[in-house]
Order: C-alpha cells, then structure tokens, then sequence
C-alpha cells in the first residue's frame, strides 16, 4: 500500500501545484506596504489647486485611495462601480489622479460623476512611486492607524468590494471600537 | 557580373537584417550626466531594475511612463549623492523584490533553486535503495526457485 501510496502523494501534490499555477496572474506584483505605515503626502487638490490635501488629515478612520488617470481605460470600467460604492458611504474615498491632464480629469468628474470625497492631484507621479503604484486602477485600503491593509491592482468590482474590503474596513472599525472602550 | 549579383543580393540581406536589428538595440533614455562615471553608475542601476508595466524589461530599457519616473529618481537620488544601496532600498520598500532584475539570495530563492538538484538526489537515493533490495530478494529467493 505504501509503496504506490506515497508516489501517488507525491504525484498529485504536483498535480495540485501545477494546476494552481495554472490561474494565476504572472503580472500581479503583491506590494510590499501591506500591514505597514502607508507613506504620507501633501499634493494639491484636483479641483482647486491652492487647496492641499494631506493624507495625514485622514488619520483616525479607514479610508480607501483609488489610483485613476483619464488615459486609463480600466478606470473608465471601474467608474460606475466606485460612483455605487461612494453612495453607501462607508468609507471616504480619496482620489489619486495619476499623470493626468487636469482639465481632462475635471471635465471626467463632471460628465461621469464624481465617486471621490477630495482628489490630490499628482502629475509628475512622485505619491504614485511612493505607493508602489504601477499599473492604474489601483485601490488601497487605509486603517484608522494609518496603516495599509489591503491593496487591490485591477478595474474595482462589486464581488472584490464585498468580499476583500467591507470585512476589512468592518474588523478595523471593530478593533478601533474596542480600543477605545 | 550575373555570377556577382548573388554575392551582392547577399550584403544587401545583410545590411538590411542589420538595419532592422538596430532599434533593438536603441537605448531608450536620455544622457543624464556629464561625468562618465556617474553616468556609468545610473546606467548600471537602470540596468538592475526592472520596470513593472513591461516585466521583461528593465527600466533601462523601457520607454514606459512608469520606467521614465522611476528612471528620474534614480537620477535625483544620485545627484542627491545617495549610495547605489540606498537607490535599491528605496525601490525595494516600493515595489518589493520583485523590482530586482537580478533576485536576492533568500532562503525561499535558494530552495527554489536547489529544488531540482536536490530532487535529483532523493530520486537517486530512492532507486539505489530500491534496486538493492530487489536484487537482494533475487539473491534470496534464487537458490530456492532454483531447488523446486
């Protein structure tokens, strides 16, 4: 029994491996800012440029960092998607509008919607670097501590927002809670 | 001059092979320093990064918005007179080890890599034990099939 019960082991935990292999996405670069401090800026706000806004304001609660451009046809797909979710208002929802045209941005918001609470505006990408950014739509999601807790690289879902960020915005909230008490 | 035409069909294939090869070889960035050596060093950390939008290229290579970025802070950093380990760190905390062209000695890299001589090894083992066994069933058993 032992003798072709252990081949067979073998065989199939290669099977198994090989056939996970098989669905994953080689192009998917996992960040390394998960579960560490998220790297502050200060950039100008998209829609009045004297207007700063500053990531350490929003310390204190769990918010979401959505990385667009105009020139990004992913973030054109996920658009309605973020208009939905902005309308639940769990969670304030900061734009980052990535080496962008601001004129073409503004002129998005106001044809499409506006999902954002407040969009920094970063044209040269330097913020986009410090995220780690490399592909946009890409969405972070902040703890109240301001630590990163999950980063999603692709057009957002309703099925990815269900399912990887309410729970986590729900144990932070929780957590903060029973902090406090 | 029939008989020379092949022969100069053949420099034309060659030259015009030649000239299609050339874009490839075409460095995407701009001159950044008037010192060679400095130039030489952003060069070599070009070369060592790789750029995420096209993986199989480095940002040396690449002309991609992300790559001309990176390839600037690169730039600033030495002119800031940052160490090459210190541009590395940077981009590392970034963009994970993934950002090396070249990947680190780790333990998990290590095992991957030893993997198939290691798996070589236990397979040997496995046939050498097994074969001896069989071969010492045969001796024990022979003299017996033999007497019956």
């Amino acid at each position: 029994m032992l003798k072709f019960g252990i081949p067979l082991a073998l065989f199939t935990l290669l099977g198994v491996f090989l056939f996970v292999g098989l669905f994953r996405d080689p192009s998917y670069v996992p960040s390394p800012l998960i579960g560490k401090q998220a790297p502050e800026f200060t950039l100008p706000s998209l829609q009045d440029a004297n207007y700063p806004v500053a990531s350490k304001e929003l310390l204190g609660r769990p918010w979401v960092l959505n990385v667009w451009g105009t020139w990004c046809a992913g973030c054109r797909d996920e658009h309605d998607t973020l208009l939905a979710i902005a309308r639940t208002n769990v969670v304030p929802m900061v734009g980052l509008n990535w080496k962008d045209d601001s004129a073409a941005a503004q002129q998005w918001l106001r044809t499409l919607g506006n999902p954002y609470s407040v969009v920094a505006s970063d044209p040269e990408g330097r913020v986009a670097i410090d995220w780690g950014v490399y592909g946009a739509p890409e969405t972070f999601l902040i703890g109240a501590d301001g630590k990163v807790l999950f980063k999603h690289i692709a057009p957002m879902t309703m099925e990815v927002w269900t399912k990887e960020f309410l729970p986590r915005i729900q144990a932070a909230s929780t957590g903060a809670a029973q902090t406090k008490g | 001059m029939l008989l020379q035409f092949p022969r100069f069909m053949r420099f034309v294939c060659l030259a015009l092979l030649l000239g299609a090869a050339v874009p490839a070889f075409a460095v995407a960035y701009e001159k950044a320093f008037d010192d060679p050596a400095m130039q030489a060093r952003y060069e070599h950390i070009n070369r060592e990064l790789r750029c995420l939008v096209c993986q199989n290229q480095t940002i040396a290579d690449s002309n991609a918005t992300l790559a001309q970025d990176l390839r600037r802070e690169v730039r600033e950093m030495l002119v800031a007179g940052k160490s090459d380990e210190e541009i590395r760190t940077f981009m590392i905390e970034r963009y994970g080890d993934f950002v090396l062209y070249r990947p680190r000695m780790t333990v998990g890299n290590f095992l991957l890599w030893a993997a198939p001589v290691l798996l070589l090894l236990l397979g040997t083992f496995v046939g050498i034990r097994v074969i001896r066994k069989q071969t010492a069933q045969m001796k024990d058993e022979g003299p017996e099939a033999g007497q019956s």
